[in-house]
């Protein structure tokens, strides 16, 4: 991991509706081949930086590179060309589609058959066909989940849903992932399953990870790196027992009114 | 009560959905059309001509309302567009049928991407009210140009040679426009199943997650627009050459609510549904004719009923 090239890197990134700032000169990078984990207050502006850095959002300011390419001002779909894929908060599943058709998706960007080779059945068109559908399997199959692949998506269990949004979000074949509180909703068990399965990811994939959790006791356990955001601006950086023991950090949890618990 | 109707429809419906039946069924149906001229008569076989370009348009539409979730309220638009590319060049320059069918065509994309690609970055709302504009503007502007024959449109199009046939009766038209549902329905089979087909739905059910899986929500939205124009064009385009004479009127916003209809009331994004719908918004008027002033009522009813009990359509695409 060099820290001088690094493969996500915000710089002075600022953000604000009508007036309100969110995110308040923001600099932030991921390593490659890192975990690293986004923590903070509620409303500390955590899933805010995300949609900035996925093109759902644009900051007034700032630079947002993925190995040196600009993604600022990029739509949405270019940052996911671009080699960066993320899951939703609230589980985002293509509804009335089944679990197959849902990963399929992500390889959308990856793929280029159009409408003329689809209406002739273009042989082309016919592997790039297989292909996708392979990829997806491969997909699933990596989260665990391929005996499902067939069933309604929605009609899964929580958990499984979640992993299918992950591996939607891997057959975009992304460089940097991006998870937004995928711990959110799992029972103990599945929570275990998770950080296996964030691990496997970064391990065998070589895909770096970016989490926003809630979960402190999993973050201090999966992270590399860790981001702490306050009312918008980073008031901490680093391994998690440096970030553990930053005075600000304590405050920043403390001074919190239902009192989530870092230690 | 309705519901114990309703699930027995469905069990029915499912009954037909395998499919090997399918297949079955899609060779009878063709059988049926096939031999229908011979034994019904030269009324029947008009009436089922037009039955087939509403297959064909409805499929066309189809795509745009359901597969990609735009509501398009001016479709009879491109139907007007490639019918009068196919009048003007044909009667009033005189080129080969043939011809101007690419240029009806190549119109249909100039229409669908100067209309689309403005609106369709918009929230799809403000696409039914451009739609509903851009219908009236083409019905207008056919009525005050000199080229389209103003109010009283172009008449004595020269019907088509193919190969030394001369296509001129009603029979043979028919034959023309089963063979033009039939293409319509394989790409809309192809276009369904394919990665564009799956991009429409996605964007449909959660455009947010489809960008963040990389589609271009906008391009996706066009191509759906394009695709449908052309399948309206084309039916426009042999309109024009089986009736031999067109104006205005033919594309009225009527006509817009007319295929929309056929596409909402057999259920939207369904092939099948889509083609009874078609059939049912052309000949439920012709049976109900014995009913003198009353037939639009009961047709009206019916409708209103079909939305009642089965909101999805008559044969929804899979779940409810």
């Amino acid at each position: 991991m060099s820290m001088s090239n690094p493969l996500l890197a915000l710089r002075g990134v600022n953000l604000s509706f009508a007036g309100n700032t969110v995110l308040d000169n923001v600099d932030f990078s991921v390593g490659r081949g890192v975990i690293a984990s986004l923590i903070g207050p509620n409303g500390a502006g955590k899933t805010s930086l995300f949609n900035c850095i996925t093109g759902f959002y644009k900051p007034q300011s700032g630079s947002i590179k993925v190995d040196d390419q600009e993604l600022l001002g990029l739509k949405p779909h270019r940052v996911t060309q671009a080699g960066i894929a993320r899951t939703f908060q609230n589980v985002r599943l293509f509804q009335q589609m089944t679990v197959l058709e849902n990963v399929m998706s992500g390889s959308h960007c990856r793929s280029k058959a159009g409408a003329i080779a689809a209406i002739l059945g273009l042989p082309s068109q016919r592997r790039e066909e297989a292909d996708i559908r392979a990829h997806a399997i491969e997909c699933l199959a990596f989260v665990g989940i391929a005996d499902e692949m067939d069933r309604d998506a929605t009609n899964l269990a929580y958990g499984h849903q979640r992993r299918v949004e992950i591996a939607r979000a891997l057959a975009t074949r992304p460089k940097l992932l991006l998870l937004d509180e995928p711990a959110a909703g799992l029972n103990a068990g599945e929570k275990a399953d998770l950080l296996t399965l964030i691990g496997r990811i970064r391990d065998e994939l070589g895909i770096s990870v970016l989490l926003i959790e809630h979960d402190t006791g999993m973050v201090m356990k999966i992270s590399e790196r860790i981001t702490v955001l306050d009312h918008g601006v980073v008031i901490a950086e680093g391994a998690p027992k440096e970030v553990q023991a930053n005075p600000k950090v304590i405050e920043a949890y403390l001074g919190q009114e239902d009192g989530e618990d870092l230690l | 009560m309705a519901q114990t109707r309703s699930n027995l429809f469905n069990n029915l419906i499912a009954q037909f959905d395998t499919p090997w039946k399918r297949c079955a069924a899609f060779a009878v149906i063709l059988a049926l059309l096939l031999v229908a001229p011979i034994s019904l008569g030269p009324y029947a076989t008009v009436i089922l001509t037009n039955a087939l370009l509403y297959v064909v348009l409805a499929l066309g539409l189809n795509v745009v309302v359901g597969y990609a979730g735009l509501l398009d309220l001016g479709y009879a638009a491109f139907f007007a567009v490639g019918a009068y590319t196919v009048g003007i060049l044909t009667h009033t320059f005189g080129f080969n049928f043939w011809l101007t069918l690419p240029v009806a065509v190549g119109a249909a994309v100039v229409a669908g991407v100067v209309i689309g690609t403005p609106t369709l970055r918009l929230r799809s709302d403000y696409l039914a009210i451009v739609t509903l504009g851009f219908g009236e503007i083409v019905r207008f502007t056919a009525r005050n140009l000199d080229i389209t024959g103003g109010a009283s449109g172009i008449s004595g199009i020269q019907q088509p040679w193919l190969f030394g046939w001369h296509i001129n009766t009603p029979f043979e038209f028919y034959y023309v426009f089963v063979v033009l549902a039939v293409i319509a329905v394989i790409v809309s089979v192809r276009l369904q199943h394919s990665r564009l087909g799956r991009a429409w739905l996605y964007v449909r059910h959660d455009e947010d997650a489809a960008e963040a899986m990389g589609i271009d929500t906008v391009r996706v939205k066009l191509a759906a627009y394009v695709i449908g124009a052309i399948f309206g064009s084309i039916g426009g385009a042999f309109f024009a050459v089986n009736l031999g004479a067109i104006s205005p009127e033919s594309f009225s916003f009527q006509q817009s609510v007319l295929i929309l209809m056929a596409v909402i009331l057999g259920g939207m994004g369904k092939i099948p549904g889509v083609i009874l719908g078609a059939f049912i918004v052309v000949l439920a008027p012709e049976l109900l004719r014995d009913m003198g002033e009353f037939r639009l009522l009961l047709f009206a009813v019916g409708l209103l009923l079909v939305m009642l009990f089965r909101p999805s359509g008559i044969w929804p695409a899979r779940g409810k």
